[in-house]
């Protein structure tokens, strides 16, 4: 049970006087008092409608936020008048607030928890078991001479909470867990907090054993505490089991969702990727060159998916080492132009401003290669060694002969060149009319990023 | 030539159809299997003298048909072919003793002539491949060379071995590789051999990784 301050509703009404009422001497007697300590008591106009838990401001349910949304009183003050009234009834006026938090809507919404708890059959049963331990602690505690806890509205109140935190909506879930995070009660809290949280834990254990041992006699203590020990084995026997598959049933609903959510993103991942691509081979069925391209891509993709663990749509632009980078201009190509690209590549490095100057030429020479060669495939090859990366583009084309291209064609081979030269690389080109045509490509690594090898 | 004895082992009957009429006439189709254990027990009542084996299969990988079959029939030679481009999958079914690894996309000519290859005893090695074994092979892995029992023969490419395989991995055929490097292409098929030799019984600290995350070694 948590032990923030408890929260009054509707009674508000009756213990402060509304904004409609004349305002006595005594009311603004106490509401300078107030105010001087920082509690203002009228907040402004009360608003029309009827009662709903306010969604901004709000401490725990908004319940003393939305009284005084309503009412137009401070909510400072309705919260003080409902944390003073829970204590000095032992607990009897949290009950209420609960209620509230359970029966009254949120701002915005149209239905209240309660409506939604009823169709929750594993919340009202996990509700019922905690309350037959509560119940069972409190047989004991009696049995202990220990009647001093405020059983019923700990029971109710533990009840109703746990049915709000099953059906409340999911932002104001967020938002009391929000609130857990610094107790450390969530399981991403640091070490740090969960450690301080159970050495509190401890520390109150200490207290209650304290507590109790200290009413009785040493001796005297040992009979009833044997009865005890018989009550709480005999109902342990009786309802462990139902206890037990309460918990293990919501521990599996929890798997579930989990399941659920894993399912709901591989569908949509496979949507935007494989399903898309058959609707596209079903609307292009008549073009055979077309289809082979798109089941082309999209087995590169799928396969990157299941293999490397890249989902799909990832890869745009984000190509980070060499070898990523040799697989996007593989998909580009063979996307876009209908042939085969078969890459190769070894070892791996990041992808500097010299790399990826790199790969553009090796780019633009696989295009080069789809739109000229006439061949149905490009060989392209990376390899990734300590002082270089050299990177080989070959296609078994028409080929043709270097020396004999016109000036305006030249354009591409010199830009391809002059392109790696800037940066230290090196550009050749061979090729021969009906032997095909290969572009090698060199760019040296920057000393910095040389992993450190043996000699 | 004649006409080498071939058994088909893949789960898809469409691809073992393809396969077979874009086989018809270059070879003799002996039997095929579509699971690991169907497949050792037709292999060892057909005696094929290739085995065109699918890497993933239902019934457990590839290399359990190729470890299984090995010791009772070590003439029986392997060419594995696969869709997949793991490189642990295509580095176990070598260990396990397959000749060569060709992916499925190959044309059927190449395939021919690959099964041909294995046949009479050499090596096939795709460009993928080559790129995997100079991967596994790079000189980088300090784990390796301080190692007590690293064995220089068995452990690390030659030069040449290196050239052959970056030429392979470049998009050459064995007759390019020969006509590049000036040499015959006999001796292509020999410093492939050696390579295989070496994919097989090599403890490089990259290979035996690979192979125990398929439970193999």
């Amino acid at each position: 049970m948590p032990a923030d301050p408890r929260e009054q509703p509707a009674s508000g009404e009756d213990q402060a006087p509304g904004e409609g009422q004349p305002a006595g001497a005594c009311q603004s007697h106490w509401s300078t008092r107030l105010e001087r300590h920082g509690i203002r008591l009228a907040r402004g106009p009360a608003s029309p409608g009827p009662l709903r838990r306010a969604r901004d401001g709000q401490l725990l349910g908004g319940v003393a936020a939305g009284v005084a949304k309503r009412t137009g009183l401070s909510v400072g003050l309705i919260r003080v008048v409902i944390v003073v009234a829970a204590l000095i009834t032992t607990g009897y006026l949290a009950m209420p607030y609960v209620l509230a938090w359970l029966f009254i809507p949120a701002e915005g919404a149209d239905s209240n928890i309660a409506s939604k708890a009823l169709t929750d059959k594993r919340g009202i049963g996990l509700a019922v078991g905690l309350t037959s331990v509560l119940v069972v602690a409190l047989v004991i505690a009696s049995a202990l001479n220990a009647s001093f806890l405020p059983a019923v509205p700990l029971i109710v109140c533990a009840a109703g909470l746990v049915l709000i935190s099953r059906n409340a909506p999911e932002e104001e879930l967020a938002y009391l867990r929000s609130l857990g995070e610094p107790a450390g009660l969530t399981s991403t809290a640091p070490r740090s907090r969960r450690v301080l949280r159970l050495a509190a834990g401890a520390l109150v254990i200490i207290f209650g054993l304290y507590a109790l041992l200290q009413g009785h006699e040493r001796l005297a203590l040992l009979r009833p505490l044997a009865g005890v020990m018989l009550l709480v084995g005999g109902i342990a026997l009786a309802l462990g089991p139902w206890w037990l598959r309460i918990a293990r049933e919501a521990v599996a609903e929890r798997q579930a969702r989990i399941r659920a959510e894993e399912r709901a993103d591989m569908a949509s991942r496979v949507h935007d990727s494989v399903l898309q691509t058959l609707a596209l081979i079903q609307r292009r069925a008549g073009d055979q060159q077309q289809v082979i391209q798109l089941a082309r891509a999209q087995e590169r993709e799928l396969r990157a998916w299941l293999f490397d663990g890249r989902p799909p749509g990832s890869m745009k632009g984000q190509a980070s080492t060499v070898a990523d980078g040799v697989r996007l201009i593989q998909q580009e190509v063979e996307s876009q132009h209908g042939l085969a690209v078969d890459a190769v590549t070894v070892g791996d490095c990041e992808l500097d401003d010299d790399m990826s100057a790199l790969l553009a030429a090796a780019r633009e020479a696989t295009v080069n290669a789809a739109k000229w060669s006439g061949a149905d495939s490009v060989s392209l090859f990376a390899e990734v060694e300590p002082d270089a990366v050299a990177m080989f583009v070959r296609d078994r084309g028409r080929g043709f002969d270097p020396a004999a291209v016109p000036a305006d064609r030249k354009g591409l081979a010199e830009s391809v060149r002059a392109r790696l030269a800037r940066r230290g690389g090196s550009a050749t080109i061979r090729s021969a009319p009906g032997e095909g045509t290969e572009v090698s490509l060199v760019m040296p690594r920057s000393a910095d990023d040389r992993m450190p090898r043996r000699p | 030539m004649t006409k080498p004895r071939v058994f088909l082992v893949d789960d898809h009957s469409m691809f073992r159809s393809g396969v077979r009429s874009e086989l018809a006439g270059a070879v003799d189709i002996v039997g095929e299997a579509a699971d690991v254990g169907p497949a050792i027990s037709q292999i060892a009542e057909s005696l094929p003298e290739v085995v065109l084996l699918d890497v993933h299969l239902p019934g457990g990988g590839g290399q359990d048909v190729v470890a299984a079959t090995k010791a009772e029939h070590p003439d029986i030679k392997f060419l594995a072919l696969s869709a997949s481009d793991a490189p642990e999958d295509v580095i176990a079914v070598i260990r396990a003793g397959a000749r060569g690894y060709v992916t499925k996309t190959i044309s059927g000519t190449e395939l021919i002539d690959a099964i041909r290859r294995v046949a009479a005893g050499d090596a096939v090695f795709s460009p993928r491949l080559a790129g995997f074994v100079l991967d596994a092979f790079a000189a980088g892995h300090s784990a390796d060379l301080d190692r007590p029992s690293f064995d220089p023969e068995l452990d690390q490419l030659t030069g040449r071995e290196r050239e052959v395989l970056r030429l392979i991995a470049r998009g050459y055929t064995y007759r390019e590789v020969a006509k590049e490097l000036f040499i015959s292409v006999k001796t292509v098929e020999s410093h492939v051999s050696s390579v295989l030799r070496k994919l097989q019984l090599s403890t490089r600290h990259q290979l035996t990784r690979w192979a125990a995350e398929r439970r193999l070694t």
